[in-house]
């Protein structure tokens, strides 16, 4: 599965798709890969506050449970809910399936993450 | 690929969830050559399985298999097994590949006292293919020269499995109908081929080590390590049934006295099923609590691709074993509500067979 060059992403497996001062984190079709069949999502609620690479929830498969790290700073303004009750959508199509909206803090931290070259390079 | 008690193991192929419903609608195939075998044999090889055993080897007929145990002298788990009686003096007990060594050499020791008989570590000499789902016998009886369908539950038979000398055990680990075939290691390859060459239209799917550990957890069968170990008894592991009391020469068996002691006593914990009502998978070691007060401890819990439920098998105290006791799993700091359920949590619909 490509990599969307839209999206920022993370060595944690986590994506970033970008659009003004808000922005969806989700995570990579390599990380959906490792983790096997999703059974379980834990999200944040809405107005929480979060640091870059602070854990924002955890997403649990049948072989293990992994936490999910928020790629930038900000408040979370939207969390996807229709995931909890389908997580199974995370492994049919992970660059769709966003976990939570945020109004991020400071947007100079986008510029840290990797570009889809750079993270396809990661995974390899 | 995973390590495993020494071998290098696929933990899946095509995932855990296609291949468990692979053998339950289906058919899988899944390579279990880590496990031993132990052969016994000699002119008192039955008076000598019957010393380590605690279920009764002579209700056993050649061609026919049993599930057991060999317990310490506390009457506590050295290992579960299948006993085999390959001949009326010759015996093969499947283990655990994890416990080879240790039950080998503690079978050695045991089974001195009962005369004529040796035990010999052949894991080496055997690999081990399992096929199990309903379509099982189907795939395998057009390349077995052995007629399948009169081989009874835990009966084997010899024969050639695509010209590869084979015991054929209807036997396995998932919950569901299905066969484990023996053969010779430098042939395993050519036989799990052929294997998945005669069910190719049938959709027969290889499966690893997952998918394995979720089928036998939804049959409730209990894995050496996590639900049973040298800490746990047969009594509180739920498997009575297992415990022959009225075997000729029960009171020598190691761990029987002990049992006695136990029952006797009455025990204070048993093993129960469960389910996770709230969302969230019960791990291993998680706390269950009833009202706030810890009552146990979970050894196995998993998300079940097939019944599509949060299930676990755990040690709660007797009072908290009824059916029905209401639960709360302590899931990495979150408390989520869970139930006791009468195991098995699966159990093969009866009478179904693969069309032929």
């Amino acid at each position: 599965m490509a990599y969307p060059t839209a999206y920022k992403y993370t060595k944690d497996h986590e994506w970033l798709d970008v659009s003004g001062d808000r922005a969806s984190v989700g995570i990579t079709d390599y990380a959906q890969q490792q983790l096997g069949d999703v059974v379980y999502l834990e999200l944040p609620h809405v107005g929480a506050t979060l640091k870059q690479g602070q854990s924002f929830g955890t997403i649990e498969s049948v072989k293990a449970v992994s936490e999910l790290y928020a790629p930038v700073s900000g408040d979370v303004v939207e969390v996807n809910t229709a995931l909890k009750d389908k997580p199974e959508t995370v492994n049919a199509d992970p660059h769709a399936s966003w976990m939570i909206r945020l109004k991020m803090a400071d947007l100079k931290e986008v510029g840290e993450l990797l570009d889809a070259g750079q993270y396809a390079d990661l995974v390899k | 690929m995973v390590e495993f008690s020494g071998w290098e193991m696929p933990l899946e192929y095509s995932g855990i969830s296609d291949e468990h419903l692979a053998v339950r609608s289906r058919a899988g195939l899944f390579d279990v050559s880590h496990m031993g075998e132990i052969e016994i044999a000699g002119k008192d090889a039955l008076a000598a399985v019957q010393r380590i055993s605690i279920n009764d080897a002579a209700k056993l007929q050649v061609g026919q298999a049993q599930y057991s145990a060999l317990l310490t002298p506390d009457g506590t788990f050295v290992d579960d097994i299948l006993v085999y009686r390959l001949a009326a003096a010759h015996f093969l007990l499947v283990v655990n590949a994890g416990n080879i060594r240790k039950d080998y050499e503690w079978i050695s020791e045991h089974i001195a006292p009962a005369g004529d008989a040796v035990a010999v570590d052949a894991s080496s000499r055997y690999a081990l293919l399992a096929l199990q789902g309903p379509a099982a016998l189907a795939i395998l009886q057009p390349i077995f020269g052995v007629d399948l369908s009169a081989l009874k539950y835990y009966r084997f038979a010899h024969g050639e499995v695509a010209g590869v000398r084979a015991t054929v055990s209807r036997t396995g680990y998932t919950g569901e109908d299905g066969f484990e075939i023996f053969v010779p290691p430098q042939s395993a390859d050519h036989v799990w081929r052929a294997v998945l060459q005669a069910g190719h239209e049938a959709g027969v799917t290889p499966c690893g080590l997952g998918a394995r550990d979720t089928l036998r957890l939804e049959a409730a069968m209990r894995l050496y390590g996590n639900d049973i170990d040298d800490t746990t008894t047969p009594l509180e592991a739920d498997l009575r049934w297992i415990v022959a009391w009225q075997k000729t020469g029960f009171h020598d068996t190691v761990g029987a006295h002990a049992l006695r002691e136990q029952d006797a006593e009455g025990i204070r914990r048993r093993m129960v099923g469960f389910e996770v009502v709230d969302p969230g998978i019960a791990r291993r070691a998680y706390d269950l609590y009833v009202s706030g007060a810890k009552v146990g401890t979970v050894t196995s819990g998993t998300q079940t691709p097939y019944l599509k439920k949060s299930i676990g098998l755990a040690y709660v105290g007797v009072n908290a074993a009824s059916p029905g006791t209401e639960l709360e799993v302590d899931i990495r700091g979150r408390r989520a509500r869970a139930r006791v359920v009468p195991l098995p949590f699966y159990k093969r619909p009866p009478g179904v067979r693969a069309p032929f």
